[in-house]
């Protein structure tokens, strides 16, 4: 079996917001749509202050909150681990939205781009009629996940194949790969170090890991 | 797991949802009444009361409220896609169920029969029971997934249509006694309500909710007691009693029940729905530091 996980180092990020940038160039994302994004906190008193930068996006959880609410199944979790949503079927009834304890999701009801009611050239090509007025969220670049099956490369090791967040990480902080897999990059760093994932406690089985210590 | 200095950058802690407008907020209104009065007017047809005019207005409100469900999703041409999930969608259960309460509640209308009625009821049961089951499947949003939510709501529900039942009473039933039974009930109804709304208050302020939920609950705590259900109350008790003005009261006890339990929906799914947050168990290490304590910005109680 696989399942598809990410590991975050929250040591490492750097909170550059590099990852937000390639998640909108890679998947197109409409103005105010994030799929990708960094959490900026700063907690504490003079002098014990701290800033923590927290990447976040679908967790692409073990039991889908989203999944189960959704009435028309547009919503389903393959078995490599990731949660995908079938713009053709869904209703935009936001049900999902709610379901989501991650706030991933959104709906846009309305085109609109960067600068107006017109698109710019790269706009223009890559706008994606499907996506109005219905759910989407981070996809983990399903699209790439699915070319390693066709080339034969390894998700998290060969770029092609791997989320573009994780390819444009400039401090190394985000890695991806098959959890079931005891030799992956994923694996080894759940393993060697302390992890924690987003609102456990709910029973989604969230598919990303946040290392926060060493093991 | 609460700091008490934090300043969290945009989008960190709970925010108020905004996919659910009015219109999704009207199908919790408009439809658990419906069902609530659906389901009450079945149990006054055992008494023989004429509940026609009822079970045209219970089809009514929940005719309107997946009308403007309707008008609220974002491919309305498509909502028959809505019935494909009903192993585990409580939103396809509740629109698998309508068909089955206004098919009953024609059939009643048209041949009369007590057993077309009854049905009627407990499918408007069932709407009501499913409409609860909607919001506590919601894992994003604290104030509705906590398991005191469901009860409440589906209490309200029958708590309004108890109510709209007590509104016809002077209409339908002509005797006193039936006029009591049926503000008796209703008085029963806003007590079990009342109950439960302290209850649901009092589990999220004790196990912690985002504070803009605690907020807008709160702020309608002493009014909703008050006016939407200590009110009401006096005036059944003047229809218990009997009195002159008991129609006159049980007219107006029911429409201030009603209107205070819409109130209350509305600010459930509206103003008090503010999502899950982030929060850190752990802050991370950085550098030769060591970790510092979680933080859960924007909850409050506990």
């Amino acid at each position: 079996m696989t399942r598809y996980v990410m590991a975050i180092d929250l040591r490492r990020c750097v909170g550059c917001q590099t990852c937000t940038a390639a998640c909108k160039n890679a998947n197109a994302t409409p103005p105010g749509v994030q799929w990708r994004r960094v959490l900026d906190l700063e907690t504490g008193e003079f002098p014990d202050v701290r800033r923590s930068f927290v990447p976040v996006a679908c967790m692409h959880c073990d039991e889908p909150p989203c999944e189960e609410v959704c009435p028309t199944k547009a919503t389903t979790k393959r078995p490599d681990g990731l949660v995908a949503i079938d713009y053709d079927t869904c209703i935009g009834c936001a049900n999902c939205v709610m379901a989501c304890p991650y706030e991933a999701r959104s709906i846009v009801h309305e085109v609109k781009f960067a600068y107006g009611d017109k698109p710019i050239k790269s706009e223009e090509v890559r706008f994606d009629p499907a996506r109005i007025g219905v759910s989407m969220k981070c996809t983990f670049c399903i699209d790439r996940i699915d070319l390693a099956a066709q080339t034969g490369q390894v998700p998290g090791r060969d770029p092609e194949v791997t989320p573009a967040c994780v390819n444009s990480c400039i401090s190394g902080a985000m890695a991806f790969g098959d959890l079931d897999d005891p030799d992956s990059k994923v694996s080894r760093l759940i393993a060697e170090n302390k992890t924690f994932r987003m609102h456990e406690e709910l029973g989604t089985g969230p598919g990303v890991y946040y290392i926060w210590d060493k093991g | 797991m609460k700091t008490p200095k934090i300043r969290p950058g945009e989008r960190v802690g709970p925010r108020q949802q905004h996919n659910w407008d009015w219109r999704a907020a009207s199908n919790f209104i408009a439809g658990g009444t419906g069902g609530g009065l659906l389901a009450f007017a079945a149990f006054a047809s055992l008494w023989g009361a004429d509940v026609r005019a009822l079970l045209v207005a219970g089809m009514a409100l929940i005719g309107a409220g997946l009308t403007c469900v309707w008008f609220e999703i974002g491919k309305p041409w498509r909502a028959l896609n809505v019935y494909r999930h009903a192993a585990t969608s409580w939103m396809t259960r509740e629109a698998a169920v309508a068909p089955f309460v206004f098919g009953t509640g024609v059939l009643a209308l048209a041949t009369g029969l007590g057993l077309f009625v009854l049905l009627t009821g407990i499918f408007g049961a069932c709407f009501v029971y499913a409409q609860a089951r909607i919001l506590a499947a919601d894992k994003g949003i604290p104030a509705w997934r906590h398991r005191r939510c469901l009860p409440l709501v589906a209490a309200t529900g029958f708590a309004e249509g108890a109510s709209l039942l007590a509104v016809a009473t002077p209409f339908l039933i002509p005797h006193v006694a039936g006029q009591i039974a049926v503000a008796t009930g209703a008085l029963v109804l806003l007590f079990v309500r009342v109950l439960l709304w302290r209850n649901y208050l009092r589990g999220l302020r004790s196990e912690g909710a985002p504070v803009g939920s605690l907020r807008a609950l709160s702020a309608i705590d002493g009014p909703f007691l008050k006016y939407g259900n200590l009110l009401p109350a006096v005036l059944l008790m003047v229809g218990v009693l009997g009195t002159p003005l008991a129609g006159a009261a049980l007219v107006l006890a029911g429409l201030v029940a009603v209107a205070g339990g819409w109130w209350f929906k509305y600010t459930l799914v509206r103003r008090a729905a503010f999502t899950q947050g982030f929060a850190l168990p752990h802050l991370p290490v950085r550098g030769r530091g060591t970790s510092g304590a979680g933080v859960k910005p924007g909850w409050g109680g506990a």
